[in-house]
C-alpha cells in the first residue's frame, strides 16, 4: 500500500475561538501505481486533503502514511525533502514560474531532492508531452494547454511515487481537457506512478475505475 | 538548477526595479572606488615623487613646505638658503657624505608652470620612480655653460605649446600673469613623460636663473628677511656659516663650484659665462646667489648611523633644515590627506549602506507579489531555509552586480578626473590602475547584502505555503 490515511481531521479555529472542522477522513488508502479521482463540490476540502497528503498542510490529528512513512510525524524539513523526492503536484492554475523557461520549470521539479537535476530527463519529459519545440519558451509565451503540459512534465520530473492533480483541467479549454487527462493517466501508467486527481467534472470522473466522493467533511468511497 | 539561477531569475522578473536598485549601489560603490583609487594613486605618486634622493636641504622653515615646493612644485615658495651654506654642504665637511647634490631655485613661472633653476645633473644624474633615468622626447639636456638654455617637462610642453627652439620669458612669482617678465630662455629639450611632478616643470640653467634675479638687487634681498626673522626667533639656532669659516675657501684652487654639473668629477671647474654680450653672460657673484633647495643623494658607503644622524648634523652645522622627503610625505599623507580620505570614505560608505537599504526595501516590497512563487517553490520541495538563502543570494547578486558596475563607473570617474588632477597637481593618475584595497569591497558588499537581505529573507521564510498557493497568482 502506497498511501494510507487514518482518522485524519483538519480544523481551523475561528476568531471567536470556535473550532471549524474542514475535513474528517476515517480511512483512505491507495496502492502503488493506482489511479483514483476525488469528486466533490467547491469548498468541500478537496484541495485541503491534497495539501495534507503532500505535507503542505498538517492534519489537526490522524496519520498520513506514504510508503510506510508517517509524514504527520515528520519535521517540516523532512516533509519538504520527502515531497521533493516522492510527490508530484499538478495545479488547477498550473503554477509555473513565469520567469523560467519550460525546461527550467521542469528542472525546478528536480532541484530540491537528493538527486542531481537531470537535464536529459527534463527534455525527454517535455518531448513526451509534445513540447520539444518549446523548451526555451517561458510560460507567458505558451498556450494554457501547453502550460498545463509543462506542469505535468514538472510533476513527473522527480520520479515521484504519487502525483496529486488538483482540478488540472479546470482552466483548460474544452479541446485540451481530454488531452491533459489522457496525458496524466498515460504518463502515470508509464512511470508506474499513483495518481489522485481532483475534479468536479463528471465527464472526467467517469473515466476512472475508482471514484471517491468528498461530501461535507467525509470521504465516501464509490467504486464503479 | 542552482539556487543562484533561481535568485537571478527572480531579479530578471523585476528587471526595472532590480536595475534601479543595482544602479544606486553602483553609484555608492563608484564613489568608494574613486576615493580609494585617487587616494591610492596620489599616495603612490607622492611617495614615488619623493624617491630618487635621500635629503632635501633648504632654509629653515616648514619642512613640508620645502618638500612640496622642491619635489612637487606645489605650494608657497619657501625662503632661500644662502649660497655659502650650499657651498659648504657640497664642498665642506659633508662632502664625503654626499654622492651628488642638485640645487634648485624657485620663484618664477611661465603661464603658471614653475620655472626651476637647476643644473644639468637634474636629468643627467638624478633618477625617478625607483631607478629610471630621465629621457628626452625631443632635444637634449641644457649645458652648464649655456645660461639661457632650458628643458621643459612633458605636460608643461603640451600645455604651453613650447617646443625645442622656442624662446620664453619667465615671469616673476609662482602664479601666471603676475610679476615682471625676465630675459628669454631657449628650449633645448622636451622631457619624455615621467608621471612625476617634473612633467609640469620648466627647468632653466641656474646661472641664467641668477642673471634674471641679480638684475634687481632688491629682489635678491626680498627673501632674506623671512629667513633672518625665523633664525632670530630661534635662540638655539646657530649663526649662518660665514664663508671665512669654510675650509674650501682656504683651499684656493681645490674649491668646486657646486652648481657645476658632475662637480665631483671636475673639481675646480666653474661654469664660464658666454661671450658676445648675450643676456646672462656676466658671472654672478656668490653673494648675490641663493638656493631654494638642494636635492641630495647620499654616498651609499656611509655607515647607517651616520646616515641617520646626517639630517640633524646638516641642520645644526649649516643653520638650514635637512629633511628626508619620504618622511615628510608620509606625515602629509597620514596626517592630513589620510584624514580627508577617511572622511570621504566614510561618506561614500554611507552612500553604499543607503543603497543597501534600497535593496532591502526593493526586495521587501516585492515579497507580497512573490508569496505565490515562493509557495510554488516550497511545494516543489524547497525548505524554508532554501527560500531564505535564495532571497539572500538575490540581495548579494544585486549588491555585487551594482558593485561591479560601480567598479567600472568608479574607474571611469577617475579617468574623467585624472586630467583635472594632473593639471592641478601634476600627479598623474592611471584610471585602470587597480588598488588592492578595492578587494575589500567584495566581502564588504556580501556582508552588507546579507544584512539588508535578512529582513525580506525572514518574510520569505515565514511564507504560508498552503494559503499562498490558494491565493491567486
Amino acid at each position: 500500500m502506497l498511501l494510507q490515511l487514518r482518522d485524519v481531521k483538519k480544523s481551523f479555529f475561528q476568531p471567536d475561538g470556535t473550532e471549524l472542522p474542514i475535513l474528517d477522513i476515517p480511512e483512505f488508502s491507495l496502492d502503488a501505481g493506482c489511479q483514483v479521482v476525488l469528486v466533490g463540490r467547491s469548498g468541500c476540502g478537496k484541495t485541503t486533503l491534497l495539501h495534507i497528503i503532500a505535507g503542505i498542510s498538517r492534519p489537526t490529528s490522524g496519520r498520513v502514511k506514504i510508503d510506510g512513512w508517517d509524514i504527520a510525524l515528520m519535521a517540516e524539513s523532512e516533509v519538504d525533502q520527502f515531497r521533493a523526492e516522492r510527490i508530484g503536484y499538478v495545479y488547477q492554475t498550473f503554477n509555473l514560474l513565469p520567469s523560467f523557461t519550460a525546461l527550467e520549470n521542469v528542472l525546478l521539479g528536480m532541484t530540491f531532492g537528493r538527486v542531481r537535476p537531470d537535464r536529459e530527463r527534463a527534455k525527454a519529459l517535455l518531448r513526451r508531452v509534445g513540447l520539444e519545440h518549446r523548451l526555451t519558451h517561458k510560460p507567458p509565451m505558451l498556450s494554457v494547454g501547453e502550460q498545463q503540459r509543462v506542469a505535468v512534465a514538472r510533476a513527473l520530473a522527480n520520479r515521484p511515487q504519487l502525483i496529486l492533480a488538483d482540478e488540472p483541467t479546470a482552466n483548460v479549454d474544452v479541446g485540451n481537457q481530454q488531452q491533459i487527462i489522457d496525458l496524466l493517466r498515460e504518463t502515470c501508467q508509464e512511470e508506474k506512478v499513483a495518481l489522485i486527481l481532483v475534479t468536479h467534472a463528471p465527464e472526467v470522473a467517469e473515466q476512472f475505475d475508482r471514484v471517491e466522493y468528498l461530501e461535507k467533511i467525509n470521504l465516501v468511497r464509490v467504486g464503479r | 538548477m542552482s539556487l543562484w539561477k533561481i535568485a537571478w531569475r527572480s531579479i530578471q522578473q523585476r528587471a526595472l526595479a532590480s536595475a534601479l536598485t543595482a544602479f544606486s549601489m553602483a553609484l555608492g560603490v563608484a564613489l568608494v572606488v574613486a576615493v580609494i583609487v585617487i587616494h591610492g594613486v596620489i599616495d603612490q605618486s607622492f611617495r614615488r615623487g619623493a624617491q630618487g634622493y635621500d635629503l632635501i636641504v633648504g632654509a629653515k622653515g616648514s619642512p613640508l613646505e620645502l618638500v612640496l615646493a622642491a619635489v612637487y612644485h606645489l605650494g608657497r615658495v619657501p625662503a632661500n638658503m644662502s649660497y655659502d651654506a650650499y657651498d659648504e654642504l657640497v664642498n665642506g665637511q659633508f662632502a664625503a657624505d654626499i654622492q651628488f647634490a642638485v640645487p634648485i631655485c624657485l620663484g618664477d613661472n611661465f603661464k603658471g608652470f614653475r620655472v626651476i633653476g637647476t643644473t644639468p645633473d637634474m636629468f643627467a644624474r638624478l633618477e625617478y620612480l625607483g631607478g629610471r633615468k630621465y629621457e628626452f622626447a625631443e632635444g637634449r639636456n641644457f649645458h652648464d655653460d649655456a645660461p639661457r638654455e632650458a628643458v621643459i617637462g612633458a605636460t608643461a610642453a603640451r600645455k604651453t605649446g613650447l617646443k625645442v627652439g622656442d624662446k620664453f620669458k619667465p615671469v616673476h612669482g609662482s602664479a601666471a600673469d603676475r610679476g615682471e617678465e625676465h630675459e628669454p630662455f631657449e628650449i633645448v629639450g622636451v622631457l619624455a613623460p615621467t608621471g612625476t611632478p617634473n612633467d609640469r616643470g620648466i627647468f632653466v640653467n641656474m646661472e641664467g636663473f641668477y642673471h634674471m634675479h641679480t638684475k634687481s638687487p632688491e629682489e635678491a634681498e626680498r627673501s632674506l628677511p623671512a629667513l633672518k626673522a625665523e633664525a632670530d626667533s630661534k635662540p638655539e639656532a646657530k649663526p649662518k656659516p660665514q664663508s671665512a669659516d669654510h675650509d674650501h675657501d682656504k683651499e684656493g684652487g681645490e674649491k668646486r663650484d657646486p652648481t657645476a654639473g658632475k662637480a665631483e668629477d671636475k673639481p675646480g671647474e666653474k661654469p664660464q659665462p658666454h661671450a658676445e654680450g648675450k643676456p646672462g653672460h656676466e658671472a654672478v657673484h656668490d653673494e648675490h646667489k641663493e638656493v631654494t633647495a638642494v636635492l641630495v643623494v647620499l654616498n651609499p658607503k656611509i655607515p647607517p648611523p651616520r646616515r641617520v644622524a646626517l639630517p640633524k648634523l646638516v641642520s645644526k652645522q649649516l643653520d638650514v633644515q635637512a629633511v628626508a622627503p619620504v618622511e615628510q610625505i608620509d606625515h602629509l599623507l597620514r596626517g592630513i590627506v589620510g584624514n580627508v580620505q577617511l572622511v570621504l570614505l566614510i561618506l561614500a560608505v554611507m552612500i553604499v549602506v543607503v543603497a543597501g537599504i534600497g535593496i532591502m526595501v526593493s526586495i521587501y516590497n516585492s515579497m507580497s507579489d512573490r508569496r505565490h512563487e515562493i509557495a510554488i517553490i516550497r511545494a516543489l520541495g524547497a525548505r524554508r531555509t532554501t527560500i531564505m538563502v535564495v532571497v539572500l543570494l538575490e540581495s548579494i547578486l544585486l549588491a555585487l552586480g551594482g558593485g561591479a558596475a560601480g567598479l567600472v563607473l568608479g574607474h571611469g570617474l577617475t579617468g574623467v578626473l585624472a586630467p583635472i588632477i594632473a593639471d592641478q597637481t601634476g600627479v598623474s593618475i592611471n584610471p585602470a590602475q587597480f588598488q588592492l584595497s578595492e578587494l575589500i569591497l567584495i566581502p564588504g558588499l556580501i556582508l552588507l547584502a546579507t544584512a539588508v537581505g535578512y529582513l525580506p529573507a525572514v518574510v520569505a521564510y515565514r511564507t504560508d505555503v498552503a494559503q499562498s498557493l490558494i491565493a491567486s497568482p
